[in-house]
């Protein structure tokens, strides 16, 4: 099992913020694109940085299986994506701000919105 | 084509370049010694046996600490806690005590991995063989059971062979074209894409992929 440990650590980041339920976060991900190069018509590869703004309502697992839900909502829509904490497809993570919540899983904000939906700041 | 004798450690899970994660198994491989070659000439095929895991000359019998002495000297302990021959063509160009290491392999091959199964116990038609049993309701009485097992008159009886409940798993399973995701030489270990036959701990042979998948 030890050896199966040492093996996830080559893996793991150990850039990633503290942050945790309730806390408005901004994930930027990188995102492969191929586009046709206008001089030489080859397809080249092309990253792009694209951010994704919200509040992380769970954070779960541990090590290499540990993994963050981001929920924001978009025109009315509400939009959760689920992140491995460390995949190499995060460039970074910026806490925009701390909240203060009283649960692990703030799975309630579901059925909230507009007002209900606010989360303290943490003082 | 060589081989390799091993240990499967465990499952777990490693980010790819696309970052998607990929079950991978870590299996410990080697070091191996081989203890012999054998050739077409003397023994009628060519193979090299291999020995593979530290065990205490005292626990070892006769025959083979002679050999073993043959080949490393006196010593405490030596590479035989597992003896196995893998087939091989160029058996000849291999000498007794030669070390074999998980460097024989590379990252991104393919290899075929081969163990022995865990042992499920006696089980029904359904387990055993993937029969499709009968629907659970609606008034069905007829659950897990294979159903018919023969014809009429004509033959009256069973044929040898047919698929019926009995002892599953424990036995021999080779999982083919597996590929290598990475190999730390230094750790003799190899992680290998997908699952393996076997409890964590169990004895596997590496060996390079017989046939190319398509």
């Amino acid at each position: 099992m030890d050896k199966i440990k040492e093996i996830e650590k080559d893996f793991l980041r150990d850039d990633i913020p503290d942050f945790g339920p309730g806390d408005t976060v901004r994930v930027y991900i990188r995102i492969k694109e191929y586009k046709e190069d206008p001089k030489t018509k080859e397809l080249v590869e092309k990253v792009r940085l694209q951010p994704f703004e919200g509040v992380v309502i769970r954070r779960r697992g541990d090590g290499l299986n540990a993994s963050f839900t981001v929920r924001k909502v978009t025109q009315g829509v509400g939009i959760e994506k689920i992140f491995p904490l460390h995949s190499p497809v995060i460039e970074k993570i910026e806490v925009l701000r701390r909240g203060r919540v009283r649960r692990a899983r703030i799975y309630y904000l579901r059925e909230r919105k507009g007002k209900k939906a606010r989360i303290r700041e943490k003082r | 084509m060589i081989g390799l004798i091993g240990r499967k450690l465990g499952m777990t899970q490693i980010p790819t370049k696309d970052g998607s994660m990929t079950a991978v198994t870590v299996i410990e491989a080697g070091p191996c010694y081989v203890l012999q070659g054998k050739t077409t000439e003397r023994d009628g095929y060519n193979a090299l046996k291999l020995g593979f895991g530290e065990i205490k000359a005292r626990k070892l019998n006769k025959p083979i600490l002679g050999e073993l002495k043959k080949i490393f000297g006196e010593r405490e302990s030596y590479p035989a806690l597992v003896i196995k021959e893998i087939r091989t063509e160029d058996a000849q160009n291999f000498k007794p005590g030669q070390e074999l290491k998980v460097d024989i392999f590379q990252e991104g091959e393919k290899i075929d991995v081969t163990g022995i199964s865990k042992g499920k116990g006696f089980q029904g038609v359904m387990k055993r063989w993937g029969f499709s049993g009968g629907p659970k309701s609606h008034g069905s009485k007829f659950h897990r059971k294979p159903g018919s097992i023969g014809q009429h008159t004509e033959p009256a009886r069973v044929w040898k062979g047919k698929k019926m409940p009995g002892h599953a798993g424990m036995k021999r399973v080779t999982v083919k074209n597996l590929e290598i995701v990475k190999i730390y030489l230094e750790k003799n270990l190899v992680l290998v894409k997908g699952a393996i036959p076997g409890p964590n701990g169990g004895i596997v042979v590496l060996k390079k992929a017989k046939e190319r998948s398509k």
